[in-house]
């Protein structure tokens, strides 16, 4: 937490409500993401957490309430005008284009930039994720799920966003992959990056969160520091097995 | 044997640039725009007018109708595709078949339904002689275009800022948003590029076939949709495969069996390819994993 600025808010959201059709997905939540934070939405399936992510990048729009992100209203803002705001999101289920190469995904990650600043950008994605380097040419749909996931945040990292959201990003790894991802989390965190994290595993995600917040049936039940939910019972209880 | 060759190539050439549109929106905008084949028509009512009444030389006619089409892929897409973009594959191929009956019907009102005898624009091209073939300036110009565009296409879509973005669109239009591309405006552009090669195609079919009706490109329309499935749809390359061969079978089938109408043969080459292999010659199989 080198930056003078941490500890400004960067995402507001308050009296947020999303429908699915007739469905009420998300009832009046209010939440905020502070400049340099890691902060967590975890829940059971179905909770809202997803919904709450594609909803503040602009995928899905909200029936009512405010999202502000460093101080100005991004609610009306069309989905591909929001990651030039500086906002990313790394879809749940990873959704790398398949047929596309390694390189090409990563470049379509910094679309909305100029062709200088990706090349520059695009190295330091490759240091982050060497990986990738090694495979720039591969077609993205022949990565293993491991690697898959390393394009999505790297992908999303091209645009060079001041807040990254991850949806899941240990969705069907293996332990060991997921204790790497969570590895890259921190580390992109230390370089400067705000962070909001949305997981099932939530064991490991108030181990590395500062904050968090408990979603149920599309309301926050609970929020605290990710250590404090680690040890309270209800969640406990609920999420992570006694 | 080697003039029906040319011949059949050239036909083909004129199904490949057909096919080319038809791949390019599917492959992108994932519809069957079977008012492929009206916009053609109007590409070739567009460039007539404007050399027969308007006095315009050949060249400027063309980039005229090209205009003209482009702009009415466009329109259309906007009125009648972009409403339906999450509706039912269904309606949306109902919504293309009623599109197809608008611009032909318009046509009739318009132009009537009196055949307009299309001039011969490549009239002072000398054609050349090869063995017992002579191949004339709309078959060298035809096969010609088709390389090119070929060429262009697939260059465009490796390439190319836009063309990159338009192969991310097809696959996942939610995840490209969130890259910043904007998926309609990259729609739009797809067929753009579609309608104005149309309006190529159209020059080149009615400038072989110069016997120009509402109806004319209706049947184009449809064999290129065949020659897009047949070399794998969504594919660049087997858009043009596809297209040569059925121009091929269907003037060497003309030849050999006078008889029988050749387009018996189109479309029993499209059922055998469908039954055989589903996805087409070149059809695009993906291993996806999770």
């Amino acid at each position: 937490m080198a930056n003078s600025e941490n500890g400004k808010t960067m995402l507001k959201v308050e009296d947020l409500n999303v429908y699915y059709g007739s469905i009420h997905a998300i009832k009046g939540i209010s939440f905020e993401v502070n400049q340099g934070e890691i902060v967590t939405l975890i829940g059971a399936n179905g909770a809202g957490k997803s919904t709450t992510l594609n909803t503040v990048g602009g995928l899905l729009k909200a029936s009512s309430g405010t999202i502000e992100f460093e101080g100005k209203s991004i609610a009306g803002t069309p989905a591909h005008k929001v990651v030039s705001e500086g906002m990313a999101l790394c879809p749940e289920g990873r959704r790398i284009f398949q047929r596309l190469t390694v390189k090409e995904n990563l470049e379509m990650g910094a679309y909305t930039r100029n062709k200088a600043e990706a090349d520059e950008t695009i190295e330091k994605v490759y240091e982050q994720f060497p990986r990738l380097k090694e495979r720039f040419r591969q077609i993205a749909g022949t990565l293993s799920g491991g690697e898959q996931q390393m394009l999505a945040m790297g992908r999303a990292l091209m645009s060079k966003p001041k807040l990254i959201m991850l949806d899941e990003p240990s969705m069907g790894l293996a332990p060991i992959l997921v204790q790497q991802i969570f590895d890259i989390i921190e580390s992109l965190n230390k370089d400067g990056t705000t962070i909001l994290l949305v997981e099932q595993n939530a064991q490991m995600a108030l181990s590395i969160a500062d904050r968090a917040y408990v979603l149920e049936t599309g309301r926050i039940v609970n929020s605290g520091t990710g250590d404090s939910l680690l040890h309270d019972d209800s969640v406990r209880r609920a999420y992570l097995g006694g | 044997m080697l003039t029906y060759l040319i011949n059949g190539i050239s036909l083909g050439s004129v199904y490949a640039i057909i096919a080319l549109g038809y791949t390019m929106v599917y492959g992108i905008a994932k519809m069957l725009n079977f008012a492929h084949g009206d916009i053609i028509m109007v590409g070739g009512y567009a460039s007539f007018c404007a050399m027969s009444y308007l006095g315009w030389p050949p060249a400027v006619a063309v980039l005229f109708s090209i205009g003209v089409c482009t702009v009415l892929g466009i329109v259309i897409e906007r009125l009648a595709y972009k409403p339906l973009r999450s509706a039912t594959s269904l309606a949306v191929l109902i919504t293309a078949i009623g599109v197809s009956y608008f611009l032909q019907n318009v046509a009739l009102l318009v132009w009537t339904s009196n055949p307009k005898v299309y001039p011969n624009i490549f009239e002072k091209i000398p054609p050349i002689t090869v063995g017992e073939a002579q191949i004339s300036g709309v078959t060298m110009v035809t096969i010609l275009a088709n390389i090119v565009i070929m060429i262009a296409l697939t260059l465009f879509t490796g390439k190319t800022r836009m063309g990159k973005a338009m192969r991310a669109v097809s696959e996942d239009k939610g995840a490209a948003t969130l890259m910043g591309i904007n998926v309609n405006f990259t729609i739009s552009m797809t067929f753009a590029i579609g309608s104005g090669l149309a309006a190529i195609a159209g020059v080149l079919l009615c400038t072989a076939y110069p016997n120009l009706v509402p109806t004319t490109g209706a049947m184009p329309g449809i064999k290129a949709f065949v020659a897009a499935v047949f070399g794998g749809i969504g594919s660049i390359p087997g858009a043009m495969i596809g297209g040569i061969l059925l121009g091929v079978i269907e003037i060497v089938a003309r030849a050999l069996v006078p008889d029988v109408p050749s387009d018996i043969f189109v479309f029993a080459v499209l059922i055998i390819v469908l039954l055989v292999k589903p996805s087409g010659l070149l059809g695009k199989t993906v291993r996806e994993k999770v």
